[in-house]
């Protein structure tokens, strides 16, 4: 009978539910989305790091896990890890961010291919001349290019010479020597890439690096990959703290001010509800219980806007953001949003159990 | 059986602040009923009548006086026990009938069932009386569908769901046609007799107020010993 009441009190009116509901909603949506887009982005990170085919990574003095920061390698370095007992292929490649998140390799296309098996074109090919630039499909798509329309990046206008199929190192190559010169690194690198002969030699051949390049961070690919997390991104986590913080914030206050409207509109009802010998618990319940259900029905919209999210960022942008669904999150947001909302009908119900019958009764 | 008054007051008396004012609207009530009574309370607006229904099914406390309700004293109960008088001795018909606009007939009636802890179906009795009410097809409606002795019918419906010792009718005509009031009037003066149901109301029609077994008359928060001249 109280779920009858609840419900109907929801639907009596449906502007008032519908509203708070889509209010709740969005701080659900907004953490479903962040952690999805910090997961989405690190996970496609992992996927083009993998794609690479490389067994270590060799990183500058004093970088980050996530970040690069430009070119510190002497490109030498390359030559000489190469002559390494155990190391079959070596090669470097060169970073530099262009806008946002997306970042433009060089690379020497034809040492990259001997460690990764090359890339997988879907048209064109490999670069042609001085000016082509190679892309994948998302930034194809994201961009609306085919082979032979022109990009322009690092303020020079490139020929697309191939597209091909995301997951391999970037989103967007040129020939390492071109970078270099444009971002004033000449015979320098960002990052150097070592196959070797087996997967044991990896441990030993690391260990020795390690002798060698005292400073330099070096991490077997299948550890960096698994570095690759929202810990170790710097501020992320704190960020994600503090949308959820910015979420129950307004959770609470929507259902607040929603119940406390509710209460003032259904002020006689409450009065005939105490008429007949509903108690004050009885009244703090009813009110308490249709803010957990509208918790309940914003969480379940805001997953869904969450897919929509997705969409819209699949459609739209492609290649500067990867967004992906994380159920592991649902219980977590459904338990802000139900918090908030528990908490926003607190001061609601108590006002309508404190509620004087007869002047409830007496209200027009 | 306890064969004494089932309503026993004396000496009630109740003070309203309002504003910076005390408003004396009880001055010192004495009135007995007894079981299976009808009585009728007559008097003007603020001649206390609501008060004196207020105090009895315990929504609002007395200042001072005793109020027993079949020998329970109303002023020394709890606030969970005047909850459970309300659920299960006493209960209301109001003049604006009081229904939950948002639930069907048949839902409000079943909300009273529910608050006083029977879950189950209404009993045999009940049917009986729903029958004598003449709503058992208009249960499904919610109020804004009913007319208003339609829907004062089912507010009386939902009053004595719970076979209440007493029942308490402030102004149940006041919002009905002549044709509405006779037909609720006389359900009143039904359950009265075929249940023994007992019946405190309170009118300003002479008509409605003949049909209780006595007449009381109120003014300025006192009982009259005899009726004002007219």
């Amino acid at each position: 009978m109280t779920f009858k009441l609840i419900l109907e009190n929801m639907r009596h009116r449906p502007l008032r539910t519908l509203l708070s509901v889509l209010l709740i909603a969005i701080p659900v949506t907004l953490i479903l989305t962040l952690v999805g887009l910090s997961r989405g982005m690190l996970d496609e990170s992992k996927q083009r790091t993998n794609g690479v085919g490389a067994d270590i990574m060799v990183r500058p003095p004093g970088s980050s896990v996530i970040s690069f920061s430009g070119a510190p390698i002497p490109q030498g370095l390359v030559k000489k890890l190469r002559q390494e007992p155990h190391v079959v292929q070596a090669t470097g490649v060169i970073a530099q961010q262009v806008s946002g998140l997306t970042s433009v390799f060089g690379v020497d296309l034809d040492e990259f291919n001997r460690i990764s098996g090359g890339f997988d074109f879907i048209e064109g090919g490999p670069f042609r001349g001085p000016d082509d630039i190679l892309i994948d499909d998302f930034h194809a798509q994201q961009e609306k290019k085919h082979v032979g329309d022109t990009i322009t990046v690092l303020n020079h206008k490139w020929r697309i010479a191939g597209i091909f199929r995301s997951g391999k190192l970037a989103r967007m190559v040129l020939p390492i020597s071109i970078v270099q010169d444009l971002t004033g690194n000449t015979g320098r690198i960002s990052l150097i890439y070592l196959k070797v002969d087996r997967p044991a030699s990896i441990d030993p051949v690391i260990a020795s690096l390690k002798k060698q390049l005292v400073d330099y961070p070096i991490y077997s690919m299948r550890e960096y990959v698994s570095l690759l997390s929202v810990e170790n991104v710097p501020a992320l986590n704190s960020f994600i703290h503090v949308v959820i913080a910015i979420s129950i914030v307004i959770g609470f206050a929507v259902v607040c001010l929603s119940m406390y409207m509710a209460v003032l509109q259904r002020t006689r009802e409450i009065g005939i509800l105490k008429s007949l010998g509903a108690s004050r618990l009885y009244i703090l319940q009813l009110i308490v219980a249709e803010a957990f259900v509208m918790g309940l029905c914003g969480t379940l919209v805001g997953i869904l806007f969450s897919f929509g999210a997705r969409w819209l960022i699949l459609t739209l942008v492609p290649a500067s953001l990867q967004q992906a669904i994380v159920p592991d999150w649902w219980p977590r947001a459904a338990l802000i949003a139900l918090v908030a909302s528990l908490l926003g009908a607190l001061y609601p119900g108590f006002r309508a159990a404190r509620q004087d019958p007869i002047e409830a009764l007496a209200y027009e | 059986m306890s064969e004494g008054p089932i309503i026993e007051i004396s000496g009630l008396r109740k003070i309203y602040r309002v504003g910076r004012v005390d408003v004396e609207a009880l001055r010192g009530v004495d009135l007995d009923v007894a079981r299976g009574e009808f009585v009728s309370i007559v008097g003007p607006s603020g001649s206390g009548k609501s008060t004196l229904f207020h105090i009895v099914g315990g929504l609002t406390p007395a200042t001072s006086g005793i109020v027993r309700i079949s020998g329970q004293e109303v002023g020394a109960m709890s606030d969970a026990q005047r909850t459970r008088l309300r659920k299960t001795t006493v209960s209301f018909v109001f003049q604006k009938f009081n229904l939950l606009p948002n639930l069907t007939a048949g839902d409000n009636i079943a909300l009273a069932r529910f608050l006083a802890g029977k879950n189950h179906g209404a009993d045999p009795p009940f049917q009986d009386a729903l029958k004598l009410l003449g709503i058992e097809d208009r249960l499904r409606h919610k109020p804004s569908e009913l007319s208003g002795g339609e829907q004062q019918r089912v507010a009386i419906a939902r009053a004595i769901v719970n076979h209440p010792a007493i029942l308490l009718a402030d102004e149940p005509t006041g919002n009905l046609d002549s044709v509405n009031s006779r037909t609720v009037l006389e359900l009143l003066r039904d359950l009265n007799q075929r249940l023994g149901q007992t019946i405190l109301m309170i009118t300003h029609n002479p008509e409605a107020a003949a049909y209780g077994h006595r007449l009381v008359h109120m003014q300025d928060g006192r009982i009259l010993a005899t009726p004002p001249p007219t």
